[in-house]
């Protein structure tokens, strides 16, 4: 009679799944990114209660103090501290790009999706419209929204949101179209599946790896977008405050005081450095090229 | 398969046929733009024409207005006038201040080309030696300073970038002027040192994610088969790497060259704004401001035209430069 040990019992699934977590924690840079990131998250969900000041409460008698004391990032021209403007700006930066890239996501995997699954004259047209989006500039085309929409938050997520829209249809279809041919597809297409539990059961599972990629790669992009889009007065607007806008009003007392720029400057520079160093570090263990290439070095190493 | 003309020479021959097939695409892609253009000012909520001219309105200056950019008349002949005007090189006139869009967007154009030419300059002078010697010197320490270095480029806001070297090199050292252009035929001197910190500023963020391509490009080719087999037979390391590695790195490059400097192009906005650069970036964060709808259109379409030229010309260098595609 035999025993069933656990290794009889784990499946090749999830000894990959198993194999891609260790890879993962095993690259420092990777593991130091997500923890960065998991510290902005807390930080800017908890952002109203951990600030020490108002953001907008203005002390003119301490405008522009250096930082140290009860300031940490010193003051504004108005007096406002920099430090829970910050914390809140992260906060309102964060939000637009999770909210943007996740509406770029569902609607351009699901686009590509469709497309290439269908294939045929679909997938042609929808990749030429593709094509003509991929023609004009991230920042151009974000513009162009602003100005047919006006300035603000909701804008401003719209913008972001359908200029990464396109890239997700490509790398969604260019993914689906590898998987489709794939044995274990075409077995369950003779078995009669149906297109929706085909797409959910086996083609999305098969082509989260890129996905996941990109959307890590498109979250860092997004709060740059943002971040410019701010800077230029068409993005967040006041009086909640944005890092873009806080680099901006920095503009005219850069001598005088260096600390306003600097510190927003260094926040969008730490967290899309965390979002964009956490994409390579996804892609080294989710893109199977890579991943084999990794496995390789180590094995030879 | 695309036929160009009876000339069974030009049919036959693969470069004209690559190309042929690329002129078709860029076109179609092309009229797919100018129907995005054409549809911005007709999604706008409302009525653009009312919008635009905000606290000017008076139901004289509506109609006139309305008139003048031919938005009274029925939506489809619109669009074939638009398309057909586009084609001929007339893109309306402001609504702001009547000046025809075509001959503003040409006086800006020569203040953005010269700052992404010498942006891309710059870009290049860094990445290649980066990029290659990252590449030749493989998980070395060096390598992983070149790649946390391109890392953080990447990561920094063009603006932010823009400020920080401004505060340093124009406001502390007083070494550079803030802001301001001066043309480069009136004054070449005046130009060559406004230009250099916005230059800097869009040449180092694109270095930065230049160098990240050049590398991975040189890496790939290093391990080819050639490459392996070349260093087998005995040839010196710098001519393996100058004749086989560098060498057929070269295409990879030129595309990641191509795509930038049209990023660039489009993508100066900011850095313009950041030091009072009077392009196309600036027209377009003034008209978008202005909600001058005619500008923005005509800005877009420009910019978006220069795009699809700078891929068409990368294509045609690549045929050149590969003889995979020549000859297959």
């Amino acid at each position: 009679m035999t025993t069933c040990t656990p290794a009889d019992t784990t499946t090749a699934e999830e000894q990959t799944r198993l194999s891609a977590v260790r890879l993962l924690a095993g690259n420092p840079v990777t593991v130091v990114s997500a923890i960065v990131l998991a510290v902005l998250v807390v930080v800017a969900i908890t952002a109203q209660w951990i600030a020490p000041f108002g953001v907008n409460d203005i002390d003119v008698p301490n405008a522009l103090r250096p930082p140290g004391g009860e300031h940490w990032f010193g003051t504004d021209e108005l007096g406002r501290d920099i430090f829970s403007r910050v914390l809140v700006a992260i906060q309102a930066s964060l939000r637009v790009a999770v909210v943007s890239v996740a509406f770029a996501v569902v609607v351009g995997v699901t686009i590509g999706l469709i497309a290439s699954y269908r294939g045929g004259w679909l997938d042609t047209v929808v990749m030429r419209v593709v094509d003509v989006m991929f023609a004009f500039p991230v920042l151009l085309l974000a513009l162009a929204v602003v100005a047919i929409l006006g300035p603000g938050v909701t804008t401003t997520i719209l913008a972001i949101g359908s200029v990464y829209t396109p890239i997700f249809a490509r790398v969604a279809r260019a993914s689906t179209l590898s998987v489709r041919v794939e044995p274990f597809v075409q077995v369950s297409r003779t078995m009669g599946t149906g297109h929706l539990y085909m797409l959910g059961r086996h083609i999305l599972p098969n082509i989260a790896g890129p996905l996941i990629v990109q959307t890590s790669l498109s979250l860092a992009f997004a709060i740059l977008s943002e971040a410019a889009l701010s800077f230029l007065g068409l993005g967040i607007q006041p009086p909640q405050p944005s890092l873009g806008r806080m680099i901006f009003d920095s503009q005219g007392f850069v001598t005088l005081a260096w600390w306003m720029a600097v510190f927003p400057g260094a926040a969008i520079v730490v967290t899309v450095l965390a979002f964009n160093l956490l994409g390579d570090g996804l892609r080294d263990v989710l893109d199977p090229k890579q991943r084999t290439m990794i496995e390789a070095r180590r094995r030879s190493g | 398969m695309t036929r160009l003309g009876r000339s069974p020479v030009l049919v036959t021959n693969p470069v004209v046929r690559f190309l042929a097939r690329r002129l078709l695409y860029s076109i179609v892609v092309l009229i797919g733009v100018l129907v995005v253009v054409f549809a911005l000012v007709h999604v706008v909520p409302g009525d653009p024409v009312r919008i635009a001219l905000g606290t000017r309105y008076t139901p004289q200056a509506y109609d006139a207005l309305r008139s003048a950019s031919g938005m009274d008349r029925p939506l489809i002949e619109q669009f074939f006038g638009y398309m057909g005007s586009a084609l001929t090189g007339d893109l309306g006139v402001s609504f702001r201040n009547g000046d025809p869009v075509t001959v503003t967007l040409l006086e800006r154009l020569p203040a953005t080309v010269s700052l992404a030419f010498v942006g891309i300059v710059i870009a290049l002078l860094i990445a290649l030696p980066a990029g290659i010697w990252s590449a030749l010197h493989e998980g070395r320490a060096s390598d992983a300073i070149v790649r946390v270095t391109s890392q953080f480029g990447v990561s920094i806001p063009d603006f932010w970038m823009g400020i920080l070297l401004i505060a340093l090199f124009a406001s502390t050292l007083h070494w550079l002027p803030t802001s301001g252009y001066r043309p480069l035929f009136d004054d070449p001197a005046g130009w060559l040192r406004h230009v250099i910190l916005p230059g800097l500023t869009v040449g180092l963020v694109a270095a930065a994610i230049m160098t990240r391509y050049i590398r991975s490009a040189v890496l790939e080719v290093a391990a080819m088969g050639y490459v392996r087999t070349a260093r087998s037979k005995g040839l010196p390391p710098r001519v393996v790497t100058m004749r086989h590695t560098v060498r057929n790195a070269a295409i990879p490059v030129l595309t990641i060259t191509g795509i930038q400097l049209a990023t660039i192009l489009g993508g100066v906005i900011v850095v313009e704004v950041v030091f009072a650069w009077p392009g196309l970036g600036r027209l377009v964060y003034n008209a978008v401001a202005a909600r001058d709808y005619p500008v923005i259109q005509g800005a877009v379409l420009l910019i978006a035209a220069l795009f699809l030229l700078i891929n068409l010309i990368v294509d045609a260098l690549y045929a050149v430069v590969d003889p995979r595609i020549r000859l297959s």
